[in-house]
């Protein structure tokens, strides 16, 4: 892997003047994405704020081919493209040895939710297209409404907090495992991280088969925190094990946990900065946080257990 | 055609509306980039760099969604003042205290 300053020299592919707010994860894991591509990249872009923002008629932020489709069907267009590129090379109309990185990158709301068949769809059938989901954990491009990604008791414009409920009453979705189950490449990152999302992304494009990568994505409109705090709400979410760093490889067997926090620190360290965590703080509260930690060691525990299962595979 | 897109795209500068005809098939974007689009007027604070403290560890450009940090063969020149947002994550991220600080107010 190259280092900040080799990387720097590189050109950004995706650039400035997009309308995202100030603060806003997706142009980061973006940028670290098309950064690691190994090959020409193709982006596949279903609805989402990235898409809204970065390709604003007449402007565009990428200086890459780009495809805005529709909310549910980012994967299949992927599997389109991928599928295309065979065929033209087939019939000799394209050069053999240029080779291709399809991406499609996609929110919370596009992948697990709207596109999640679509998405199950292509892992299935073997395209060679890398799936990239900006997880910031609800529908923020329509204003904040609860996703399958959303975790227990946030708030949302969807799922309130009064006497009635606590905020979301479920615990998320874990994709990660969903796609894992596909045999594909499968690899949770987070935009900390850079260092190992960019090796991931690099291992995902050069594997021969379809491959996931989830990111965790923490949105300053959303999650209500200060927009400078992006980076460090993300690192708060892996030291405390909300968001691990791991990847699923040899068909969904050999599970690799990426990085262990020395200090796996508690979950409230994790949830005080956010405001649509505000109402745990409150008296009577407790059982919200309590319910919430043991949610997250159970899932913990249980990522330990498959990645001890493969260390011999 | 080009001719045609180029006269839509001035059109819609200008806040008028162009014929059907005049607006590029599929919606496609044709406008050169953009960073042709400041979106510094959006600063409500701004990113201070000093050259001194800074030790080009380039933490800061990797973190910027903007794109914003100006970087000549592996050295920080400065800030895209068109670009920046003033999110402010550059100063949080930065490992050296004073080489990134953030200064209230939009306007250098």
């Amino acid at each position: 892997m190259a280092s900040l300053k080799e990387l720097s020299q590189r050109e950004i592919l995706f650039t400035g003047g997009h309308r995202l707010c100030a603060g806003c994860p997706a142009p980061i894991v973006v940028k670290q994405v098309l950064l690691a591509a190994p090959h020409a990249p193709i982006v596949v872009n279903p609805t989402c704020c990235l898409e809204i923002s970065s390709a604003v008629f007449p402007y565009t932020a990428w200086k890459v081919p780009y495809y805005h489709n529709a909310f549910e069907n980012a994967a299949a267009v992927a599997s389109g493209i991928d599928a295309a590129i065979t065929a033209l090379r087939r019939r000799g109309k394209l050069d053999e040895n240029k080779k291709f990185s399809v991406i499609a990158i996609g929110g919370d709301g596009g992948t697990y939710d709207i596109g999640f068949q679509a998405l199950s769809g292509m892992l299935e059938r073997g395209h060679r297209v890398l799936y990239v989901c900006y997880d910031n954990g609800a529908y923020m491009n329509t204003g904040i409404q609860r996703s399958g990604a959303t975790p227990y008791g946030a708030w949302t414009t969807t799922s309130h907090v009064g006497d009635a409920q606590k905020g979301k009453q479920q615990h998320r979705k874990d994709l990660a495992w969903i796609a894992a189950a596909h045999g594909a490449y499968v690899a949770n990152a987070s935009l900390h991280n850079w260092r190992d999302l960019m090796r991931k992304v690099e291992k995902a494009l050069n594997y021969d088969g379809p491959s996931f990568i989830n990111v965790q994505a923490p949105c300053p409109r959303g999650w209500r925190f200060p927009e400078d705090k992006t980076v460090e709400i993300a690192r708060l979410g892996t030291e405390c094990c909300f968001y691990p760093l791991y990847e699923v490889e040899d068909r969904g067997r050999k599970w690799v946990i990426n990085y262990v926090p020395r200090n796996k620190i508690p979950v409230t360290e994790y949830l005080k900065p956010q405001g649509r965590f505000a109402h745990f703080f409150q008296k009577g509260n407790e059982y919200l946080i309590e319910e919430f930690q043991a949610e997250v060691d159970r899932r913990w525990e249980h990522l330990q257990r498959l990645a001890k299962m493969s260390e011999d595979l | 055609m080009t001719v045609q897109i180029n006269d839509a795209i001035r059109k819609l500068d200008k806040k008028s509306f162009p014929a059907w005809y005049e607006i590029p098939l599929g919606g496609t974007l044709v406008a050169e980039g953009s960073t042709d689009y400041h979106t510094g007027s959006w600063r409500t604070k701004r990113p201070i760099w000093n050259a001194e403290e800074c030790s080009h560890c380039m933490i800061c450009w990797m973190y910027c969604p903007e794109t914003a940090i100006k970087v000549e063969n592996g050295k920080v020149v400065g800030i895209d003042t068109n670009l920046c947002k003033g999110c402010g994550i550059c100063a949080n991220e930065c490992p050296r205290e004073k080489a990134m600080t953030m200064a209230p107010g939009g306007e250098y």
